[in-house]
């Protein structure tokens, strides 16, 4: 019974019950460093699942860049992120950088250029999600994949994992009065098939496959990258030691979370929710003890 | 490293966000039913305390001012809950599955049994139907009632929100002063609208109250970094400085509660309206807090993450995602 509520946890279904021949986890590799905006993903995630557009807002634009879908919600599981950021003439930079440094493409250093980080954030599929541990109706459930998904049927619109989820990916839609959020398309794993996201992107940038598998691969890429002249590049959510126990669908990221809009280090609420009880416990002793203080006194 | 050093290195810092857009959601609870139901779980939960004591030392007019609060209250406050709910008719769901690790399900477990068992002691004691019965119902309510007063605060602690989880050690005990604060108001207004009825109880529960209430309110700000601002400015800052006057006022005027009757009732009067600003400034600042990305940048800086530092250091003088959000 350890680590049920923080840290490493080898056997994610099984820990939720699930039989010892029950399919491996898989999860999503997003490598952002070749991303190129096309929000294939999004696209193909909304016919996939059939996301409506209930506002009607499909076509308003942020005017903050060429995002706009804006965040993660009840009825967007795949968002793109475009930074657009100044980036110095590096000093050694490497062939990456100096092409980067290079705007106008004439072969010089211009001393200094624009750089676009592009990005498909997603659901995490948390070791210990945060949403599935303070769900009180059992709707949201651990899958046999060691995936977490919300069974519409169950859903009574509490919100609560809207509040407890740390990277902000679960949303209640408020025409329907339910949460919603990327199932990894369950529907489509139990068939053999991968998500319609990592199926639709045309650079692979969003790959699909067992966890462990996708792990090995990321940190080749991470090297390449690396030696490429991107020291800054880094994995996020892949390690099994953070806050959450590691993530379902981990990233390669060229810069700090933060500016992806994703939380620098997440934990899982539920770390604390001993410590909270116990002060609770303790509170609830201290209030009976205050009443009967003032009953002990003499009549008046 | 003490965390009051914190607070004041912190605003210092420059963080770089996603266009200054929220990392969270904001919470989808709203006023008034959050902070209704927060308010009447504890007026129910110390009630039915406040109800027992009085039974167990003969004093009849509390014991049943007590019950009756306490019933009235826990149903007041379901009603608020159901309302709250995207599908109110599914709110038996609830009742689908107990999990510990959901404050809700445990939450919604400890309100069912509290209602029922502070139904039946304020239902027996107006009708005189099955007295013994409804003393043993009252007499278990006193068990219930501690806990739904404080496990609210267990329910917002138990989130991402940085306002709510950052406050988790002295919540709870916001919590229980306001909640026995409320209860000893109650017992104020119904002893001094009934001849002859022994106000002493109610008042030193009004004044112990108070006392804890606003002892953990500045403890709680104290005990948090940047994130403390959220209670201290916008509305939840306004309810909070409410709070601050309303609740000694009621407790200077439950100290004379005993002589006269209008400063019983201007002390019930008073101490409610501060347990209700405490608790609608508690749920303000959660919103707050989720709304602008720096709460969660900070706090989650501020911990010794051995996440962040492995992280490499960001490319010198590589401007923000957008802008940086002060």
């Amino acid at each position: 019974m350890s680590n049920r509520l923080y840290g490493p946890l080898a056997d994610v279904s099984g820990d939720a019950g699930y039989a010892a021949d029950h399919p491996q986890r898989v999860g999503f590799f997003t490598d952002t460093s070749v991303c190129i905006g096309c929000k294939a993903c999004e696209v193909a995630c909304k016919e996939w699942n059939g996301l409506p557009d209930p506002d009607g807002d499909a076509l308003t634009l942020t005017g903050m860049s060429y995002d706009n879908t804006g965040a993660l919600g009840a009825n967007s599981w795949r968002h793109v992120a475009f930074i657009e950021q100044a980036v110095p003439a590096p000093a050694d930079g490497g062939d990456l950088l100096a092409a980067l440094a290079d705007s106008d493409g004439d072969g010089d250093d211009d001393g200094g250029a624009t750089r676009w980080l592009m990005a498909s954030d997603v659901c995490k599929h948390c070791t210990h999600a945060a949403c599935l541990d303070v769900c009180p109706t059992g709707a949201l459930v651990r899958t046999e994949f060691g995936t977490v998904i919300v069974q519409p049927d169950v859903c009574n619109g509490c919100a609560y994992c809207v509040s407890a989820c740390p990277f902000g990916v679960i949303d209640r839609r408020e025409d329907d009065g339910r949460a919603w959020k990327c199932t990894m398309c369950y529907d489509r794993l139990r068939g053999d098939l991968e998500p319609a996201c990592a199926t639709a992107c045309p650079t692979d940038s969003i790959q699909f496959g067992p966890l462990d598998e996708l792990l090995a691969i990321a940190q080749t890429r991470l090297d390449e990258v690396r030696q490429a002249g991107v020291p800054e590049a880094r994995l996020y959510g892949e390690d099994p030691e953070d806050g959450v126990g590691g993530t379902g669908a981990f990233f390669l990221l060229l810069d700090e979370p933060e500016v992806y809009g994703l939380p620098p280090d997440p934990v899982v609420t539920t770390r604390d929710l001993p410590a909270m009880w116990r002060r609770a416990g303790l509170a609830a002793a201290t209030l009976a003890v205050g009443v009967a203080v003032s009953f002990a006194g003499r009549r008046s | 490293m003490k965390r009051g050093a914190e607070a004041e290195m912190v605003p210092e810092a420059e963080f770089r966000s996603y266009y200054g857009r929220p990392i969270l959601k904001i919470p989808r609870w709203k006023a008034p039913h959050l902070p209704a139901y927060l308010y009447l779980g504890g007026l129910s939960g110390a009630s039915a305390v406040m109800g027992a004591a009085a039974a167990v030392t003969g004093r009849r007019a509390l014991a049943r001012a007590g019950r009756v609060t306490a019933a009235a209250a826990a149903m007041g406050g379901t009603g608020f809950l159901v309302a709250e709910l995207g599908r109110p008719e599914r709110f038996l769901h609830m009742l689908r599955v107990a999990k510990p690790t959901s404050p809700m399900s445990m939450g919604s477990w400890l309100l069912a049994a509290h209602s029922a068992l502070a139904g039946a002691a304020a239902g027996s004691d107006l009708t005189g139907v099955a007295p013994g019965l409804g003393a043993t119902a009252g007499a278990a309510s006193a068990l219930t009632g501690p806990l739904l007063a404080t496990y609210s605060a267990v329910l917002l602690a138990d989130t991402a929100v940085p306002a709510w989880h950052e406050a988790y050690r002295e919540l709870p005990f916001l919590f229980a002063g306001s909640a026995l604060a409320s209860a000893g108001a109650a017992g104020l207004a119904a002893t001094a609208l009934s001849q002859g009825a022994d106000r002493g109880p109610a008042a030193r529960m009004a004044v112990l109250g108070a006392a804890l209430e606003l002892a953990a309110a500045v403890q709680l700000e104290r005990g948090m970094g940047l994130t403390a601002e959220t209670y201290q400015q916008g509305e939840a800052g306004q309810m909070m400085r409410a709070a601050r006057w309303l609740t000694p006022a009621g407790a200077v005027a439950a100290l004379a509660a005993r002589r006269s009757r209008a400063a019983a009732l201007a002390a019930a009067g008073l101490l409610t309206a501060g347990a209700v600003a405490t608790r609608v400034g508690v749920f303000k600042a959660g919103p707050a807090s989720a709304a602008d990305p720096k709460y969660i940048i900070a706090s989650q800086r501020a911990t010794t993450s051995r996440n962040w530092r492995r992280f490499p250091p960001a490319p010198a003088g590589a401007g923000g995602g957008g802008q940086s959000s002060r």
